[in-house]
């Protein structure tokens, strides 16, 4: 499935803004993406498996609670940088 | 780190690191220290709480990084800056127990190499404090349980809304160079202080008396709750220690205990206090020690008093003090410093630098005699630290 990496993630896909990657969750998803792309998972999800507070993660329209979020092939992911200050 | 090199290397030339609420520099200097040119910046838009190079090779830098959004990791560079590595496993607390909730890295706040008998080891605190290792060079991390789950660490770090508007933090990481099990650290936290270990990390015990700070409502003799800015030991007198602490500046002589105040030494002139956040101690001489004094009255300024920055020299541990602004602005120059923002390098005579708050840094090729602008307009400058490259 697609998934939308914001600008400054983009140091770990080689500056890409969309890569394919895959799983039944963001759990595996993230995985996925940490095998692809080394260290992009830990500087979204913290050490305790949560998303961190200023992002945001959208499974096509849906705003995802937490990393147990279901995924179904054709999915749209995008992972979204919240306000956080100046 | 500046105060960690205790030989003068003598020649060559040097840089400045320099790092940023938004991103990292490098001022490189020529031999003679009169010559400064700045880089572009690197990592630009990221915070980088420090920058330090490894003076046991003199040749690895290690930066902490994090921005508003993404976790916090750490960046490795063995070409100066020209490329960068990022850590494998950052610094990162234990998984919770399903159902408990687990800390959270928020941000590396403070680099120091290790002993030069273990020389992959580094140490970083962070907010909320906590002490971390690693072991080979920056790349992997490891917790230092003997602080992090010590049966007091949640009384010595408290709650989170009762720290600094930046967090609380872990700092001021000194190990000693005639033995690496012998380290301290400092604590701005919600019990917070200086603590010493003897057996690497496995045990910490308090180490605050004859520290006041009772203008703060902690009682005179308190284990903790003293609030250390920025503390030093000396890298050829290791049992020669200094605070300069939010209470004042205090020396310890280790084998008496005791913090002694040195800063109610300074000269009652032009409003200074002996409040500020960094102190930097003289690589050769243990009994001389800078600092930049801090509008220290109420409601805390904690800018330059006046206006008119100065930096300030004991060459006696702190028995009397002197005032150097020679080259400094004279008036109009309303600025603050970060505990991380001071340095010094190990030449003869010693260099002195400074970063502000407002993006300019400071040098002084004569032990503060004389100051020049070698930079101004970066973002607020969080850290300042020498860099002597082989």
């Amino acid at each position: 499935m697609k998934v939308y990496v914001p600008s400054p993630l983009r140091m770990y896909t080689g500056k890409r803004s969309t890569v394919e990657a895959e799983g039944a969750t963001l759990v595996e998803l993230f995985a996925d993406l940490d095998r692809q792309f080394p260290g992009m998972r830990f500087r979204v999800v913290n050490e305790q498996d949560r998303i961190r507070e200023h992002i945001k993660i959208f499974v096509n329209q849906e705003l995802a609670s937490d990393l147990s979020h279901p995924l179904h092939s054709g999915d749209t992911v995008r992972i979204s940088m919240a306000l956080s200050g100046g | 780190m500046s105060n960690t090199a205790g030989k003068s290397n003598g020649r060559g030339a040097l840089s400045l690191l320099v790092g940023t609420r938004k991103g990292a520099f490098i001022i490189h200097g020529d031999e003679t220290r009169s010559t400064w040119k700045l880089s572009d910046g690197m990592f630009v838009g990221n915070i980088v709480n420090h920058m330090v190079m490894d003076p046991r090779d003199r040749q690895t830098i290690v930066m902490t990084v994090r921005t508003g959004h993404l976790g916090p990791t750490i960046f490795r560079s063995t070409d100066m800056g020209k490329t960068w590595t990022e850590a494998t496993k950052p610094p990162a607390f234990p998984k919770a127990p399903e159902g408990q909730t687990g800390r959270v890295v928020n941000h590396n706040f403070w680099l120091s190499p290790g002993h030069p008998s273990e020389p992959q080891v580094w140490y970083v605190g962070t907010s909320p404090p906590a002490l971390f290792r690693s072991e080979d060079a920056g790349m992997t991390w490891q917790a230092v349980s003997g602080f992090n789950e010590h049966p007091n660490n949640a009384q010595w770090v408290g709650p989170a809304q009762e720290g600094p508007p930046d967090g609380s933090t872990l700092h001021s990481i000194m190990i000693d160079p005639r033995d690496p099990k012998h380290m301290y650290i400092c604590l701005s936290a919600n019990g917070s202080g200086v603590f010493e270990s003897t057996d690497q990390g496995a045990n910490w015990k308090p180490l605050n008396k004859g520290v006041d700070c009772q203008e703060l409502g902690v009682p005179l003799d308190a284990e903790v709750g003293a609030e250390p800015h920025c503390m030093r030991i000396h890298p050829l007198n290791p049992d020669r220690m200094y605070q300069q602490s939010h209470c004042g500046v205090y020396r310890m002589d280790r084998a008496e205990g005791v913090w002694v105040r040195v800063g109610e030494n300074l000269p009652k002139e032009n409003d200074i206090s002996d409040y500020s956040f960094p102190i930097v101690l003289h690589p050769r001489d243990p009994d001389t020690v800078w600092l930049l004094p801090l509008d220290g009255g109420f409601p805390l300024g904690r800018i330059t008093p006046n206006g008119k920055p100065a930096t300030y020299i004991t060459r006696d541990g702190g028995k009397s003090w002197k005032r150097q602004d020679k080259g400094l602005p004279p008036h109009d120059a309303w600025f603050s410093l970060k505990r991380q923002a001071m340095c010094c390098d190990s030449r003869d005579p010693v260099g002195v630098y400074f970063g502000t708050t407002g993006g300019e840094v400071w040098a002084s090729a004569d032990e503060g005699e004389s100051w020049a602008q070698v930079a101004h307009s970066l973002p607020e400058i969080y850290s300042v630290e020498v860099a002597e490259p082989a």
